[in-house]
């Protein structure tokens, strides 16, 4: 399987070629290769006018003849500079080579051997990387005499409890992953685990590091020299040059400035070649911090299409929420990226709504794109956005914030992430009402305590003044909702609100907001992978896929009357607590849509037993069918209220299916 | 008979003020059958699975198959493997899967190269997989399809055991299906034993011959599924079967009129650091002495499994026989 390893490199190297697209980058390709051809081939082609002896032009400054001006010996200083490159490089690079297989190994061992003798090695490493490095020179200068030998050591073994540590870290965060687990069951070994799984995952930072440690030691080495502990005459280096030059700094500036400039350039040369591809494999994807520390992006209009208007006037007049359009989309790297694709639905006074769909399906974008919470490159446009009868799509105003910020409560799937972690559940529950309603610290405390209660956390007050880490999940989403309810909000987005709860726990959290929902009339929009939690809690469901609305209909119907072949199959593939043991599961062929490339037609044509070439063809849009339900097929039809459909049940085509 | 047996079980994590995770655990996963172990958060279940696996020491107690301790040697072949949660994490992103997969084949048998290959493109297709993509690596494939290729390393390994941690949590719904329905047709077709756990009821009822309830560090019931799902004599496994939405649970409504059995439903799960004295569900419990008066034994003395059906571990269980025993005495 060699041809498999090369993919792998293939995939290392078009990152790293990843950072030669950026301007830092491609200037600091350039300075490095540069700075090593130089190394290379100067000794080869210089050397000769580089030592050569002219008695006549002794301390010559800048001339044509000699740019840089000569040396003691009259020999042409440009030259030497050139030709120093050659040996400056050269110990720079053994010093980090030293550095590195010390600290490689330094930080391997303790993975290697025996829990007692790891841990004294740590010890030691953590004692050395306190250790100051020029102390270290100095030590080694005693120990081999000045000279290269000891100023290469003492920079290598001076870098090489940095870099062990930084393996050591690297190796215990892989260790704890899944896959190095399974080698062990596999029965593999440690050292061939070392090699096969954790090094090559841990490479990157390595290499790296390495190379800014390459401009570090540069520099080192050089001070070491200018200081007389390194490299001696008749050997040179820039250190060297430049501690020569220096004698007659105010004579001949450029003596000593030009090893300066070369020492610079060329550690710059490692240091940002190493920051640039550090930044680029550290650099975020558009998707990477879903939901978390959101900037806000507002939405802009878009001329509205008539056609599909929700046509639910009954319900406007009580509306809390009304969507038409909603698209939410991402810059991606070929062509952007639409999670959400025309959203439209209104949400009635004390109603409660669940939005259900897999992974990528947009749920959670459509949710932050109504609480205007889309993060920064992506961009929301609708025909319609309006909440509590205020237009949502004109700018900002501080009335508009007001109602948001009372009227408008979200909860979120992981409520760790949602509070502030060094600040006071109290504190954060208060600010909502310092700010909006214009209560004094006290009076919002009071409020606090008093809705904290309402969601029914026991010892409010004292619970007021502890930490989000003093609570435990279910604790915190309730504090969480009690936050919502601050105010008198009149609608609640809860996206995935008890996916990180258990099970008992879930069921307390549901109960939670449907109490709310009642006692206050307060509009809820639940958003679910889980059709059956859904259909609990609601009254309404919206099924979505692929960033469109699929089907919308009364949650008394999910059973028996869904329309979309969708919505059959995902209630069919779920298990419940009378599913047939002796039958296989329902399955859904083939995989979801994916975001980044929506094929044409109906995004669930490829999946659906339904389908024609009517359906590859033409998109179908969301139509009304009787009372509240909506659907998006070209052949809608009655689920059986069998759980398993005929044509669903092709378990071998379906594994066939995903597995293309 | 290659089952797995757990002997009083425990494992305790940190020093003095460390914690017990599992806490003198027995159960047996006998040959060819599946055994559900479920269990909120912090119950102790994955703990109790690495453990089984050898990846945790266990600090008392002893784990045999059959009849012997579970110490594999290096090289040795190992009767048991395990298939971890998430796909993403348990496969070697700079690793083919090929190269994954042929990993987890015992030495002894391994054979050369082609050999090895053809094992390979056999397990692929055992999972519903081309055996031609063992050239991908995990980056390239989907979720469901990496847990096939976890799936297909476990087998590889020609286990006798395989322990599930959670194997579908991690995937869609759509997806779930085509995992638990392969995880079934192998188990039956190779005759493996099994402990499948998870925290979703509904898909242990799928897949489980018998279920055993974990709560706190402890089997608190355990048996055939269908008595346990039917006849659940455990109050946390009442608690977790109403608690599965869609099973009959009048559910959301509000409307419960006892306010101690209101506050018990809404207490917080107990700290795994500092478990309660007596029985550890007692301050959740709504046959407890915090609903009921005179249940003072709850929170005085640990009740033992024994002497109830499905070796429920709680003092009120199975009334009818509590009652026969008073009776007798």
């Amino acid at each position: 399987m060699s041809t498999s390893k090369t993919a792998a490199t293939a995939g290392m190297a078009a990152r790293w070629l990843a950072a030669l697209k950026t301007p830092v980058g491609a200037v600091s390709a350039a300075m490095l290769l540069s700075v090593l051809t130089l190394a290379v081939l100067a000794p080869i082609l210089w050397s000769g006018q580089a030592e050569e002896i002219n008695t006549r032009a002794i301390l010559q400054g800048p001339s044509p003849e000699h740019p840089v001006g000569t040396d003691s010996l009259g020999r042409d200083l440009f030259f030497r500079l050139l030709v120093a490159t050659g040996l400056s490089v050269k110990l720079a690079l053994a010093a980090t080579g030293i550095g590195v297989c010390v600290g490689l190994v330094l930080g391997a061992v303790p993975s290697l051997l025996s829990r007692r003798i790891g841990r004294l090695v740590t010890a030691f490493v953590n004692i050395a990387v306190a250790f100051p490095g020029l102390l270290l020179a100095m030590f080694f200068a005693v120990i081999f005499g000045v000279g290269q030998t000891g100023a290469v050591l003492a920079i290598g073994f001076a870098t090489a409890p940095s870099f062990a540590r930084l393996t050591q870290t690297l190796i215990a965060t892989q260790s704890e992953r899944d896959f190095i687990a399974a080698a062990k069951l596999a029965g593999v070994g440690r050292v061939q685990r070392l090699i096969r799984h954790i090094l090559p995952n841990i490479a990157e930072p390595l290499v790296v590091t390495a190379t800014i440690g390459a401009g570090s030691s540069l520099l080192a080495f050089a001070g070491l020299s200018f200081l007389g502990l390194g490299v001696q005459p008749p050997a040179y280096d820039w250190g060297r040059l430049l501690n020569e030059g220096l004698n007659d700094i105010y004579l001949h500036p450029m003596a000593a400035l030009a090893p300066g400039l070369a020492v610079v350039i060329a550690g710059l040369a490692f240091n940002l070649f190493g920051e640039a591809v550090a930044k680029t494999l550290g650099a975020p994807t558009p998707f990477a911090g879903k939901g978390a520390a959101p900037q806000r992006v507002r939405p802009t209009a878009v001329e509205s299409s008539a056609d599909v208007e929700p046509s639910t006037s009954s319900r406007e007049s009580s509306a809390v929420l009304t969507v038409s359009d909603l698209f939410v989309s991402f810059p991606g790297p070929a062509g952007p990226i639409t999670p959400v694709r025309g959203v439209s639905f209104s949400l009635a006074q004390g109603e409660a709504v669940g939005v259900v769909g897999e992974s990528g399906s947009g749920k959670t974008q459509t949710a932050l794109a109504l609480a205007q919470l889309v993060e920064y490159p992506g961009s929301v446009t609708a025909s319609r956005l309006e909440f509590l009868g205020q237009d949502q799509l004109s700018s900002p105003s501080p009335a508009k914030r007001q109602l948001l910020g009372t009227s408008f409560a979200m909860v979120f799937q992981d409520p760790m992430k949602s509070f502030n972690p060094t600040m006071r559940i109290g504190t954060q529950l208060a600010e909502v009402a310092q700010r909006h309603q214009g209560m004094n610290r006290r009076q919002a405390l009071a409020r606090a305590a008093d809705r904290l209660r309402a969601v029914r956390v026991p010892a409010a007050e004292r619970r007021l003044r502890q930490y989000p880490h003093e609570f435990s999940g279910g604790m915190r989403q309730r504090a969480m909702i009690g936050m919502g309810i601050m105010g008198n909000p009149a609608l609640i987005v809860a996206d995935e609100p008890t996916t990180a709860l258990d099970v008992t726990v879930q069921q307390q959290v549901l109960r939670l907001l449907s109490t709310i929902k009642e006692e206050n009339n307060v509009a809820i929009l639940l958003i679910s992978h889980d059709l059956t939690l859904v259909g609990q809690v609601c009254e309404r469901v919206l099924v979505m896929y692929a960033g469109r609305i699929v089907e919308d209909l009364p949650a008394t119907d999910l059973a028996e009357r869904s329309l979309h072949p969708y919505t059959q199959a995902l209630l069919a593939a779920v298990p419940d607590m009378e599913t047939d043991r002796n039958q296989p599961l329902a399955v859904v062929p083939g995989r979801p849509a994916d975001p980044s490339n929506v094929p044409a037609g109906c995004a669930f044509a490829s999946r659906c037993p339904k389908a024609d070439d009517h359906c590859t063809r033409e998109d179908p849009q969301l139509v009304q069918q009787e009372d509240g339900h909506r659907v998006a097929c070209w052949h809608p039809s009655r689920g059986t209220g069998q759980r398993v459909s005929v044509e669903l049940k092709l378990p071998a085509a379906a594994l066939q299916g995903e597995a293309s | 008979m290659s089952e797995l047996r757990f002997e009083q079980v425990s494992v305790r994590f940190g020093g003095r003020r460390g914690m017990t995770a599992v806490d003198g655990v027995d159960l047996t996963v006998p040959k060819g059958q599946v055994v559900g172990l479920v269990g909120e958060s912090g119950s102790g279940k994955s703990t109790l699975a690495r453990a089984a696996a050898s990846l945790t020491p266990l600090s008392a107690g002893q784990i045999l198959f059959n009849g012997r301790p579970l110490r594999p040697k290096r090289g040795e072949h190992r009767p048991l493997q395990m298939v971890f949660q998430d796909p993403h994490s348990s496969l070697n992103p700079r690793m083919s899967i090929g190269d994954s997969i042929a990993e987890g084949i015992p030495r002894a048998g391994r054979g050369d190269a082609a050999s090895r290959r053809a094992e390979v493109e056999r397990l692929l297709g055992l999972v519903g997989l081309d055996p031609q993509r063992a050239s991908s690596y995990p980056g390239q494939m989907s979720g469901g399809q990496l847990q096939r290729v976890a799936l297909a390393r476990a087998l590889a390994g020609q286990p006798e055991v395989i322990i599930a941690d959670e194997i579908t949590s991690a995937l869609d719904v759509s997806v779930q299906g085509t995992v638990l329905n392969l995880v079934r047709d192998l188990q039956r077709e190779l005759n493996l034993s099994m402990l499948f756990i998870s925290h979703n009821l509904a898909v242990v009822r799928y897949v489980a011959d018998a279920i055993a309830v974990m709560y706190l560090g402890r089997i608190v019931e355990q048996g055939p599924a269908e008595q346990i799902l039917s006849n659940p004599q455990h109050p946390y496994t009442k608690a977790l079967l109403a608690a599965v939405p869609g099973n009959g649970s009048t559910g959301l409504s509000p409307g419960m009129s006892d306010p101690a059995v209101q506050a018990v439903s809404d207490a917080e799960p107990a700290d795994p650091h500092h478990p309660p004295t007596g029985c550890r569900y007692h301050l959740r419990c709504p046959i407890g002495p915090l609903v009921l008066p005179g249940r003072d034994v709850c929170r005085e003395a640990d009740p033992e499994p024994e002497g109830h059906s499905h070796a429920a571990a709680c003092h009120f269980a199975d009334g009818s026989l509590m009652a026969g025993k008073a009776g007798l005495l």
